[in-house]
């Protein structure tokens, strides 16, 4: 624990000596709040289901941003070498830079509260819709992180870790769209639409914290952490 | 404390380290030796854990390095090849981040940290971030990081490379230091850098170990045997004939034949006078003499003569 710890404290002080953690937040506070008020007032309604419905897609662009460099760096500038001789196992290390990238998307969508309580002050939304976003964005903000984090363990190259972040959380959030599942093939239907990243969200949005949901994100994050882990480790063995 | 066993590591067609073995212990400095690509970087890697081997074992303070691994890497300090860094950490918040990982307790932390940055010279950079570093004060602190937890083993690679030649004389000084009562096992191409400190030389080539020695041994051992070049005018055949029955030649190379001036290059016994027996045998058949040089061989020679085989 006291090593997930350190690597935890290091990664996320990283992020806030870098410009990386002060450009996400503005921007990403910025561009959600443009979108948001928007359409906010044409609609006249104190919801935020607006706000949460185009978390998905400014995710897909922010998260990888996030995690591009939290493997791709270390290993474009050799310090892996070090890391990875300390007597630190390799999961360790995955999971503690995984926590430091989700402290920081919760210190954002903490920030981001700001328009929930403009929209409290100004009507009556309904708490439970709103607590159950949050959890919601949290969840699905953390799989796009393992998934954007798995990325960075492939590659040196932070535009190449972008990119297949962007990519591998593309696919996967549009196999439960709709538009998809209109054009596959029966057998595949129901695999594709459990997969989606985002069926289960738009579940959550509704106010329903299913388990089923709960225990899907988990599994998506436990997934990419643990293929993160074999990347880190086949160093090894390549 | 290290014991290493036929070690293997390939990567796809090429073979990186081929069967090595060697074994090292506490007061003993380790000079690594050999060309560029030569396998010296993979069996650092294999040691410290980082890479995993083909084939073969090694047991490092009693640890197997492939079961044990944690218990292997809190033994080691190590300071990779051009002392790889998190440049937009501060110095201090760097080594304070190593005391942690390394989990040195919170009541010494300071004092660890304190001493590294004595021992390493780091007192005029303290307050500075490393991307503000020079390059040697990066390797000193890439050296002060792997000592931070006073480990008995010391593992290095190429930590004077790029730097200039007062760091170069500092930092061999420190490994000398060190090595009075650790292990230190570092790597190096530059030949004076290791008779200037190591007690022991591995010369490795091509993956593999071609010599191991006290760098007097070494020399010595090469010093076995005069190099004699001799330029004849006569028949070849001749001269062959005469050189097979010399008792002191222990082996001949022909090197070049121009016109009918014959070369050879002759290793003779040491002290066998080798030049002045070979002027006498050229005047007993009556062929003229052209080129005759003895030379004697040092540590280069014998870093050459043991890489330079393709």
């Amino acid at each position: 624990m006291t090593n997930i710890t350190a690597i935890f404290k290091k990664e996320f002080k990283s992020y806030f000596n870098s410009p990386i953690a002060y450009i996400f937040i503005t921007f990403f506070l910025g561009i959600s709040s443009w979108l948001f008020f928007r359409g906010f007032f044409i609609q006249n309604q104190a919801e935020m289901r607006s706000f949460f419905g185009l978390m998905p897609w400014i995710f897909l662009f922010f998260i990888p941003a996030v995690t591009m460099k939290l493997w791709a760096e270390e290993k474009k500038i050799g310090t892996v070498e070090i890391l990875m001789t300390l007597p630190i196992r390799d999961a360790e290390v995955v999971v503690g830079k995984f926590l430091a990238s989700f402290a920081l998307l919760a210190v954002t969508v903490l920030l981001s509260l700001v328009l929930t309580f403009s929209v409290m002050y100004l009507g009556d939304p309904d708490g439970g819709t709103l607590i159950a976003g949050y959890i919601g964005l949290l969840l699905m903000g953390a799989a796009y992180l393992a998934i954007g984090l798995f990325a960075s363990t492939l590659t040196e190259n932070q535009i190449v870790a972008f990119i297949l972040g962007i990519t591998t959380c593309f696919v996967l959030l549009i196999i439960g769209e709709d538009f998809v599942l209109f054009n596959t093939p029966n057998w595949l239907f129901p695999i594709f639409s459990y997969l989606g990243l985002g069926a289960h969200y738009s579940s959550i949005l509704r106010g329903v914290l299913d388990s089923r949901d709960i225990i899907y994100y988990l599994s998506v994050i436990g997934f990419f952490l643990y293929l993160s882990t074999l990347a880190v480790e086949s160093r090894k063995w390549r | 404390m290290i014991e290493v066993k036929e070690l293997t590591k390939s990567y796809g067609p090429t073979v990186a380290v081929n069967k090595v073995s060697f074994d090292a212990h506490a007061g003993e400095v380790l000079g690594f030796l050999g060309p560029n690509g030569a396998g010296k970087t993979t069996t650092m890697r294999i040691l410290t854990c980082y890479l995993s081997a083909d084939a073969g074992s090694a047991t490092v303070a009693g640890y197997n390095i492939f079961e044990e691994s944690i218990e292997v890497r809190k033994r080691i300090g190590y300071l990779p090849e051009s002392a790889p860094l998190y440049t937009d950490m501060g110095v201090i918040e760097y080594l304070n981040f190593m005391t942690q990982v390394r989990h040195i307790p919170k009541s010494d932390r300071k004092e660890r940290i304190r001493a590294v940055i004595d021992i390493c010279g780091l007192e005029d950079v303290i307050q500075k971030d490393i991307g503000e570093l020079s390059k040697g004060y990066r390797q000193r602190l890439g050296l002060a990081q792997s000592l931070i937890h006073d480990p008995p083993i010391l593992i290095l690679d190429e930590p004077t490379s790029g730097l200039d030649p007062n760091q170069i004389i500092e930092i061999r000084n420190l490994i000398r230091d060190i090595g009075q009562e650790k292990l230190v096992l570092f790597s190096t191409h530059i030949l004076s850098e290791v008779s200037a400190t190591c007690s022991r030389i591995l010369i490795i080539n091509n993956g593999e170990i071609v010599a191991n020695g006290s760098p007097e041994e070494l020399a010595s051992q090469a010093k076995g045997e005069d190099i004699v070049h001799i330029a004849i005018r006569g028949s070849q055949e001749a001269i062959e004939a005469e050189l097979n029955e010399l008792e002191f030649v222990s082996q001949w190379t022909h090197v070049e034949t121009t016109d009918d001036i014959v070369a050879y290059q002759i290793n003779a016994a040491q002290d066998s006078d080798a030049a002045e027996a070979l002027f006498h045998v050229v005047v007993k058949n009556g062929w003229s003499l052209t080129e005759l040089r003895q030379e004697s061989v040092d540590l280069e020679d014998v870093f050459l003569n043991l890489t330079d085989k393709e």
